[in-house]
């Protein structure tokens, strides 16, 4: 496969939870194109979550767990860089503000609407008061929710409905010009109207960024991405474009659990 | 009709602690009448203590040097023991591995257990010396009573601090350490907004309870009845003089100890009230 | 860089915090442990304080601490019962439920007074029941919190499973939510007793102290905290080795008694 194009590459990855002897992802391999959506599917269990919080090395907040080969970033200059082996905080920090992460349920800090998004920009250094005002409006944009809060700056993120709180966290994200966003189940817990804004919202951020998303939704992951990633119990079983993966998939398993025989 | 006697008598249970608390405030209150009427407020400013030569039953008695006391040993205690026991419950929620979080919790907790005059005892003999020798002064007084205080105090406002920030949901500091927030950044920025009200309760509370405390403080404080001019001097506290002279009192002084009781008793009244309904919601156990 | 040095600087003083909690208690057993035990001969067990022994104080505080739980924890329970299972959760109910939380921190000292003037200045003498009485309004709120806390823990289902069986409500409730709470209350009820066995300032002019062996209840009443209060201020060598003798028997109960209370609900959060 052409390297040009990825952002990210999972290689003969292992992944051991701290205190279990068998590893949850056995020898997974995963291509993340630059600019694509790409959708992790499975059934509850098959450790499609487990794998995204690799790509940020969020597990490394519970210590113990064991990781094995390789997961790079392709840096804009070509260099890649394998993110198993970063070792300082400095590093993992810096990797995080790379590669964003928004999680199942909304999670806006306790703080106003424009601290949320100026949040990780103080963390990272930026203290210009202008150019903090500046990107907190354009990733107000770029997540669609700038006219819902334009007012109301100030006032807490808490007041917010579900959707907009997820959108804000985008927001939040979006603001550190990540290159990769990861989403776990980012609709699973908001209302249709609001999956729908976020649903657009995700096919607009990909002029910007590559990303991928985690989903129990199989019409969720048709209709958004652009690749797909079927896994099961711990196991990649395909991965292809989204178009093969659900029209013409070559694994039968695959098959059967897109055609809903089981999971 | 068994349902019915079970139901009333459960009820009469429940309203006996009502009519307990206004029977201290109207018992306090009637008892304290004589020394009210004869000092009034200025009692608060006064820091004379002395019966009458000639008539044990009259005298001048100020409350100011207790009160005083009180404050002050309550101060220390509170300053040294907030940022311990915010520290600890820091260390039980976001630092300690696993195996360690019951063990240590479990420590604290015995801490918490532990009687006070045990505390008041061991500080005496073990404690007092360590400050006399460093800090001079006798050994009793303001300071010592008050670093003892605030070590039987931090266990109980640990306890509470780590209970409110374990409400935080994990899913709320991961995505902060997601934006690439160090763990002190976390803490600051999400877990103590998150649990502000909870911590800022639990401190109220620790603070009813140092004011309120006799036993450590009666071995400690020195109970003489001087305004301290140093930290490490010697004096006395509400609980400290109720409990070394409230029996052998009679007339106006006895009145007087009653009327110190009951300052005591309305302030951490207020105080417990406050941290309750503003701060901790009813889930306070 | 600034930042991780900070975090670095904050996450090492919370664990000193830790370990300065940790050394504190460690000091206090360690010494405690090492004047109790050199001072502890068997004869402190089998003489009374005027003989130089604790037997009587020992006798005299679990008396008073058993019978005021035999007071208090009927009354607590009940109380307990009623704010959970029949107040609707009212405004009284929650009323209610402030007052004991409030009472629950009430300075000691001051029940001690009240307790004095109800019970002790009429008669003219301290006496045991005066201590049994302030004991009691000590636990009380205690035991009505916990109770209130581990019925609310009861599933719904279970008090509707037994309605729909036909039971009545009070016997529902003692047969099924009360046992079903059965661990938890337990666990209350001794973290109280250990609580209130330790008490010294309500005991100070209620019961006061008495040298001699004695189940006299009207008269005043032997205690292993008040006879340690008075024992360490004596300036002979004698009386400071028999309070800490006692200092290290009373703490011994409570933390025994307390372990106990935590090791039955070990498997519970």
């Amino acid at each position: 496969m052409n390297t040009k194009n990825l952002i990210m590459e999972v290689k003969d990855f292992d992944f051991t939870y701290a205190g279990v002897d068998d590893p949850s992802l056995k020898q997974i391999n995963l291509p993340i194109e630059k600019n694509k959506i790409t959708a992790m599917i499975g059934p509850s269990g098959c450790g499609k979550s487990t794998l995204l919080r690799a790509m940020n090395r969020i597990h490394d907040l519970y210590p113990g767990n064991k990781y094995g080969g390789e997961i790079n970033l392709y840096r804009e200059n070509g260099e890649k860089e394998n993110i198993l082996n970063l070792k300082k905080e400095n590093d993992l920090i810096r990797l995080r503000q790379d590669v964003g992460m928004i999680f199942q349920k909304p999670t806006p800090f306790p703080m106003s609407i424009y601290d949320n998004v100026a949040y990780g920009m103080k963390l990272a250094g930026v203290k210009n008061k202008s150019e903090l005002e500046g990107r907190v409006e354009k990733a107000l944009k770029d997540a669609a929710i700038w006219k819902e809060t334009k007012d109301r700056l100030n006032s807490s993120a808490l007041g917010l409905s579900g959707g907009q709180q997820q959108r804000l966290c985008i927001a939040r994200a979006v603001a550190l010009k990540p290159d990769v966003m990861l989403f776990d189940e980012p609709t699973s817990a908001l209302d249709p109207i609001s999956t729908g804004a976020i649903e657009e919202l995700l096919a607009e951020l990909k002029k910007d960024v590559s990303v991928v998303i985690v989903t129990h939704n199989m019409q969720q992951a048709s209709r958004l991405s652009d690749y797909t990633a079927f896994m099961y119990l711990g196991d990649l079983i395909e991965y292809d474009t989204t178009d093969t993966i659900f029209m013409n998939p070559n694994v039968k398993l695959t098959e059967d659990y897109i055609t809903g025989r089981f999971g | 009709m068994g349902g019915k006697l079970f139901k009333n008598f459960s009820f009469f249970s429940a309203t006996l602690s009502f009519f307990i608390l206004i029977g201290i405030f109207s018992i306090l209150f009637t008892y304290a009448q004589d020394s009210i009427r004869e000092f009034g407020f200025d009692f608060l400013g006064s820091e004379i203590w002395e019966a009458d030569e000639d008539d044990e039953e009259i005298g001048i008695f100020g409350g100011y040097i207790p009160v005083i006391g009180t404050m002050l040993s309550t101060l220390i205690a509170m300053v040294i023991a907030t940022p311990l026991a915010m520290g600890i419950a820091i260390f039980l929620t976001e630092i300690a591995h696993k195996t360690l979080v019951k063990p240590v919790s479990i420590a604290i907790e015995l801490l918490a257990a532990i009687p006070s005059i045990i505390y008041g005892m061991w500080g005496l003999f073990y404690f007092a010396p360590i400050v006399q020798s460093t800090f001079g002064g006798q050994g009793v007084g303001l300071l010592t009573a008050g670093i003892v205080l605030a070590i039987m105090i931090i266990p109980f406002m640990a306890a509470i601090t780590r209970d409110a920030m374990n409400t935080v949901p994990d899913v709320l500091k991961e995505s902060a350490y997601a934006m690439g927030a160090t763990k002190f950044e976390v803490i600051k920025d999400v877990i103590m907004p998150y649990s502000k009200g909870g911590i800022i309760g639990s401190i109220i509370l620790a603070l009813g309870r140092a004011l309120g405390e006799t036993m450590a403080v009666a071995f400690l404080i020195g109970s003489v009845m001087a305004i301290p001019s140093s930290i490490t001097d010697p004096t006395t506290s509400i609980p400290v003089l109720l409990a070394n002279n409230f029996s052998e009192a009679q007339g106006l002084e006895m009145s007087s100890m009653y009327y110190l009781a009951l300052i005591l008793f309305v302030v951490s009244f207020a105080i417990i009230s406050v941290a309750k309904f503003y701060f901790l919601g009813k889930k306070v156990k | 860089m600034n930042r991780l040095l900070l975090n670095k600087i904050i996450l090492v003083l919370s664990t000193l915090s830790a370990i300065i909690g940790i050394g504190f208690l460690f000091w206090i057993l360690i010494t405690l442990s090492y004047k109790g035990i050199s001072a502890l001969h068997l004869s402190t067990f089998t003489n009374d304080l005027v003989e130089g022994g604790i037997r009587n104080l020992l006798v005299g505080q679990f008396t008073m601490a058993l019978m005021a739980s035999a007071i208090a924890v009927p009354i607590g329970m009940f109380a307990g019962i009623w704010l959970r299972e029949y107040s609707n959760n009212s405004k009284l109910a929650s009323v209610i439920r402030n007052l004991s939380d409030i009472m629950m921190s009430a300075p000691s000292i001051v029940i001690g007074v009240f307790v004095f003037a109800l019970f002790v200045a009429p008669f003219g003498s301290y006496n045991g029941f005066a201590g049994i009485i302030a004991l009691t309004i000590m636990m009380i709120p205690i035991i009505i919190s916990t109770t209130d806390n581990m019925l609310s823990l009861v599933p719904k289902e279970l008090r509707e499973a037994g309605i729909a069986l036909g039971g009545s409500k009070h016997k529902i409730i003692m047969q099924i939510v009360v046992k079903a709470a059965k661990v938890g209350i337990t666990t209350g009820v001794l973290l109280s007793f250990a609580r209130i066995i330790g008490e010294t300032a309500p005991l100070l002019f209620t019961s006061a102290n008495n040298q001699f062996f004695t189940m006299d209840l009207t008269g005043q009443f032997p205690s292993l905290t008040v006879s340690i209060y008075n024992l360490a201020t004596y300036p002979d060598e004698a009386s400071r080795e028999l309070a800490w003798a006692a200092s290290f028997v009373l703490t011994a109960i409570v933390l025994l008694i307390n372990l106990t209370g935590r090791y039955m609900t070990r498997n519970k959060k």
